[in-house]
């Protein structure tokens, strides 16, 4: 076990070392910096005095020490844009991202398994025929396109809901919510809908799937024997069951979400990390650019690590099999 | 016992006809229809230049008094404007098949980049194994764990901020075949390098060795043509996808320029027309993109039965 945790581990270090790499390497490759930071009009020795006070004038292991030194501090620097702290932009764009993901899991996976529990169970209803069919489809729209399809409906033809933006927040000093406010969570519905849907139908699936093979199996089989009520063998035994694999599919989701939440996050004007990110490259700027790239690395790393060792827990034929 | 000599070549289209591929193909609907669609989607595109209306990167047949004119059913759409026309007065019909052609062109070229990417480096992982083996799956290994959407998105925003602002549109199409080229590579690697080690330890392969053949050309000329079966249809999978990606790059702002459109930028540009209810500047690019997408999806559904020997 332990061996098996810092040999992971010790990959996942890899993996950081090499983003991280990639990341400082785009300061140097992408522009000159000191360009991006005074006017045209800046004096040559103005701009060798800026290059001094960033250290751009030493050897390159220097500087990638000191990247690494303060990155793993977090701090980025400046945005060459907004001329403000790189950390300072994500922590404020961050509770918009995760409040977004957190409503679009909660609807996944609510959703996603009371579907999956009712199409494994009665699977031949015009219902679950319907419902495995529309799932097709969805799995085969791309995330913007029912975006902007929802959009249509609900904000331009019925006018029901906003179409962009978080609606009104609350300060609650270093979070700003959307859920405070009849507002926020009008302009939450949307977005989180759009993110929800394709982990939706995955987990719809996966649940459906399990669901089917625990119905098969001699304990269901011997529950119903024993004459318990219909819904307690469902719940109790069945769902039971198939609820090993959900969960360590979940962590892996969560990554999944993070990923479109950039193209949801466009689609609807969505103030988050992922908004700023395709904006940070439509300006070339670079410093929110690499903390993005070593943020999203980290949150990943932090993921699988944590579903490897999930597996090695709730699965016990990994541990006897290595 | 006759002399009489057999016939042990049949014809070509003998041997198409008693293909089992071929069998499963007219013995499936679904199938297809799925390639009638694939089929009439992609020449229609291809063949933009003669059957499109109007040519939409022509200025003289362009008319910004022409423009945003609703379909040719809908009140107020003029009869040589079928699908209506865009801001910019361009026919939707001629703009859908030119942006088709490139959205098709894109993904078959990524595709193309990933495939010849990550079957190489699958064959070499599965035949030489050892250390370059597990190096070169570890790297596919964690970069399957990111979403290759995202990923795209980073790659293709690197490549773009490398660019000097300049060139940054002429290039953008490149950027963004690199791009989704290299996201799809691994889907490969592990696909051939699976094939590769079942074939490496066949007779064939260890006749070929002791006649003393180099390594590269036993994997170039026996190992590589029998792994391409389920590389196929990965590629197909793989293409609906990689239209997807371009189309939501393109979408996003970080793909194709308007000068040129593709499905996804036109996406882009018609959205933003949206609330003025101008609907169809992307209501019938989505739709072709979802039909196309669709269609590619139901064939490479279809060949992974057809072609998974497990499944028969």
């Amino acid at each position: 076990m332990l061996a098996f945790i810092l040999k992971r581990l010790a990959q996942s270090v890899l993996v950081m070392a090499v983003v991280s790499a990639i990341s400082f390497s785009l300061f140097n490759f992408v522009g000159d910096p000191v360009n991006n930071m005074v006017g045209q009009d800046a004096t040559r020795e103005q701009r060798v005095q800026i290059r001094i006070d960033l250290g751009l004038d030493d050897p390159i292991l220097v500087q990638y020490t000191r990247f690494m030194g303060n990155a793993l501090q977090g701090d980025f620097g400046l945005s060459y844009r907004i001329k403000r702290p790189v950390d300072e932009l994500i922590f404020e764009r961050l509770p918009a991202t995760i409040e977004l993901v957190f409503v679009s899991a909660i609807i996944a996976l609510v959703v996603g398994i009371s579907l999956g529990v009712y199409t494994g169970i009665r699977r031949n209803s015009w219902i679950s025929r319907t419902v495995l069919s529309t799932s097709l489809v969805g799995v085969s729209l791309p995330t913007f396109i029912i975006g902007i399809a929802l959009i249509y409906l609900f904000a331009v033809i019925l006018r029901w809901l906003p179409s962009s933006g978080r609606g009104g927040v609350v300060d609650l000093g270093w979070w700003k919510t959307s859920f405070l406010t009849v507002d926020g969570w009008r302009a939450i519905i949307l977005p989180a809908i759009t993110l929800s849907l394709f982990q939706l139908t995955l987990i719809l699936r996966l649940v459906r799937a399990e669901m089917m093979e625990v119905m098969r199996t001699d304990y269901i089989k011997f529950a119903r024997a024993r004459g318990l009520a219909e819904r307690s063998i469902n719940f109790v035994h069945a769902l039971r069951n198939t609820l090993v694999p959900v969960i360590t599919i979940i962590g892996l989701n969560i990554g999944g979400l993070i990923a479109f939440s950039v193209i949801t996050e466009t689609v609807f004007q969505w103030p988050g990390t992922g908004l700023m990110f395709i904006q940070a490259v439509d300006f070339v700027d670079v410093p929110i650019m690499a903390a993005y790239l070593v943020f999203v690395a980290l949150l990943f790393v932090i993921i699988n690590l944590v579903v490897d060792i999930l597996y090695f827990v709730v699965d016990p034929r990994i541990r006897l099999g290595d | 016992m006759t002399d009489q000599p057999i016939n042990i070549t049949p014809s070509r289209w003998q041997r198409l006809k008693d293909n089992d591929i071929y069998w499963s193909f007219i013995n499936s609907p679904g199938a297809m229809i799925a390639a009638a669609i694939t089929l009439i989607c992609i020449v229609a595109v291809f063949s933009a230049p003669l059957i499109a209306p109007f040519n939409p990167f022509d200025p003289s047949q362009i008319s910004l008094w022409d423009g945003k004119l609703p379909p040719a059913w809908a009140e107020g759409g003029q009869s040589q404007y079928l699908l209506g026309t865009d801001n910019q007065g361009r026919d939707m019909l001629s703009t859908i098949l030119y942006g088709g052609r490139l959205s098709v062109l894109v993904g078959i070229a990524a595709v193309c980049l990933g495939m010849v990417l990550g079957v190489s480096l699958g064959v070499i992982s599965g035949y030489i194994g050892g250390a370059t083996d597990a190096i070169i799956m570890r790297i596919a290994d964690v970069q399957l764990t990111i979403p290759g959407i995202l990923l795209a998105i980073l790659i293709n925003g690197i490549g773009r901020a490398v660019l000097p602002i300049e060139v940054r549109d002429e290039f953008a199409i490149y950027v963004v075949i690199l791009a989704i080229g290299l996201t799809d590579w691994p889907q490969f690697a592990r696909v051939a390098r699976g094939a590769t080690l079942v074939e490496a330890n066949k007779e064939y392969v260890q006749a070929a060795r002791v006649i003393g053949l180099p390594s590269w050309l036993i994997m170039l000329r026996h190992i590589l043509p029998n792994t391409l079966r389920p590389v196929l249809v990965i590629a197909t999978i793989g293409l609906a996808l990689a239209i997807i990606a371009e189309a939501t790059l393109s979408f996003l702002g970080q793909g194709i320029p308007p000068t040129t459109p593709s499905l996804g930028t036109l996406i882009r540009v018609g959205n933003e027309y949206l609330f003025s209810g101008l609907w169809w500047i992307t209501f019938f690019p989505a739709i072709a993109l979802v039909v196309l997408v669709f269609a590619v999806n139901l064939l490479g559904d279809w060949m992974r039965d057809a072609l998974n020997p497990k499944l028969r």
